[in-house]
């Protein structure tokens, strides 16, 4: 057994299908991924991700701490801004993704990938030769997402807090379902709008929260959605999954990252590593591509050949688009081929066939 | 989950229907369906030699995940269920009804001796 969210009752009694992910026993589907998916592209949909990991980064110098240990400059934030970051070591291989969330002056909440967050807090503790403190908030903290066009009527109607002005990747703290201190993030991995809440489990009751998004997202037709729909739907929007298309053997250049790796910003881990692979550019590139023969799955670890049948890459997440009902995936690809449109093979079980090669995300919101 | 009484089960989650006339109908299981998830394709390998038992003869394509198709027993492929071209879901809904996916031709009829009943398969899931 696994460790356990404070859903984990209320996802039995909806008849979730329990897996392990990251040392939790999370829901990975409810009604079914398909049903999940597009309720939460045409209406909205209610995740728990809770096992995500939450430190408080305070103090004095909070701030260069966070500076030294990611990519992503944090002093472009002020509190109500968050900022999507990585961690690398000083090869540039990433540590692991994550958000990075300003509260207040001197104090940041760092949020990262459930499988990562033993090994982060260690590299994070060790790096800190700061005058900050790092607490680990992780058990106490629970996440829920609320995603999907309806998402903002949702939420809405459960909060004192102007949710019409908090920007994508801004947030504000308020009163929500009768909870406190709730930081309600503009943020979300789906592609679609949609908030996510972070409140305290011990001061609040967190399956009333649950219980009152459902009930006020009934009317919308919200759907529980499980981590079977939350990969689905990220892959669709083009987001990269940690374990999956980013590793300690990718650096950010490698990995279409280098939008958020400010190397101007001044010294931090990985910057050399990370500016000799700019430089020198890198020998491969994560790119997006799309099934084209029907019926036709790539998953993860299929090879990528050309059309003489050489190796040129390696599929690194998979699936069927439910929206568009193709397959589509990212691949690590040779960077002198990896270009939109070309036409390439995914090997599957060892038959090769046809797709192209294109620039995530998938599908476009209007 | 229902695991008819009537069928005979094999480890790698397949039921085998013995239709008395040296061919067996073969599906599979509702754990199975209900483990893969939404099920998006059933293909099935085109083949008309004889394929041994435990080799693969298709694979099952889900939203999340993709599993392999054993043969329960040595045979010929004799008939391939088209409705699951168009209806996937067939295996889903109705696993040991119209989500059936293959019939065969036995080899040797022995084998079906060695496989599980509804009872012993219930064990192992």
């Amino acid at each position: 057994m696994g460790k356990r969210t404070p859903f984990y009752t209320v996802h039995e009694q909806l008849g979730a299908k329990i897996i392990d992910f990251g040392g939790f026993d999370m829901p990975v589907q409810y009604a079914g991924i398909r049903k999940e998916h597009m309720a939460v592209r045409e209406k909205a949909g209610l995740f728990d991700v809770s096992h995500m990991g939450e430190f408080i980064v305070s103090g004095p110098e909070a701030s260069d701490l966070i500076q030294y240990i990611s990519v992503n400059d944090v002093t472009k934030l002020f509190p109500g801004r968050a900022q999507y970051s990585a961690m690398c070591y000083d090869n540039g291989g990433i540590i692991d993704d994550l958000i990075v969330y300003m509260l207040a002056d001197q104090k940041y909440m760092l949020v990262v990938n459930a499988a990562n967050k033993e090994k982060d807090l260690k590299w994070i503790q060790s790096q800190n030769t700061f005058d900050a403190t790092v607490e680990d908030k992780s058990d106490q903290t629970c996440l829920l997402a609320v995603q999907g066009p309806a998402a903002p009527e949702i939420v809405r109607q459960l909060t004192s807090v102007d949710i019409d002005n908090i920007k994508f990747y801004h947030f504000d703290t308020g009163d929500f379902a009768g909870a406190q201190d709730v930081v309600i993030s503009a943020t979300g991995y789906t592609g679609e709008k949609g908030f996510e809440l972070y409140f305290d489990a011990e001061t609040n009751d967190p399956v009333k929260i649950w219980n009152e998004l459902m009930r006020v997202g009934e009317q919308f037709e919200l759907e529980p959605a499980g981590l079977g729909a939350r990969d689905t739907l990220r892959l669709e929007a083009g987001l990269a999954l940690y374990g999956n298309d980013i590793t300690e053997e990718t650096t950010p250049i490698e990995a279409r990252l280098g939008w958020i790796t400010k190397l101007e910003k001044g010294e931090f881990i990985g910057r050399e590593a990370i500016q000799k692979v700019k430089e020198e550019g890198p020998a491969r590139k994560l790119i997006g591509f799309k099934m084209t023969e029907p019926k036709k799955i790539p998953r993860k670890g299929y090879k990528i050949a050309d059309n003489s049948g050489q190796e040129i890459g390696e599929v690194t997440s998979g699936g069927l688009s439910v929206v568009l009902d193709y397959g589509i995936g990212m691949a690590y690809v040779n960077s002198d081929v990896a270009e939109p449109g070309n036409e390439v093979s995914v090997m599957i079980r060892n038959k090769a066939v046809s797709a192209e090669l294109v620039k995530p995300p998938f599908i476009k919101k209007k | 989950m229902k695991y008819p009484d009537d069928l005979k089960y094999t480890r790698e989650h397949e039921w085998v229907r013995d239709n008395g006339d040296g061919t067996v109908t073969v599906g599979i299981t509702d754990f199975a369906q209900s483990e893969l998830g939404d099920i998006v394709f059933v293909e099935i390998d085109e083949n008309d030699d004889e394929i041994a038992k435990d080799d693969t003869f298709g694979t099952v394509e889900a939203v999340k995940t993709v599993s392999e198709l054993y043969m329960p027993v040595t045979g010929k492929i004799a008939e391939v269920n088209e409705k699951l071209e168009d209806e996937p879901e067939l295996v889903n809904e109705d696993p040991y009804g119209d989500g059936w996916m293959i019939k065969i031709t036995l080899s040797n009829k022995e084998e079906l001796e060695e496989l599980l009943s509804s009872e012993q398969y219930q064990e192992i899931i």
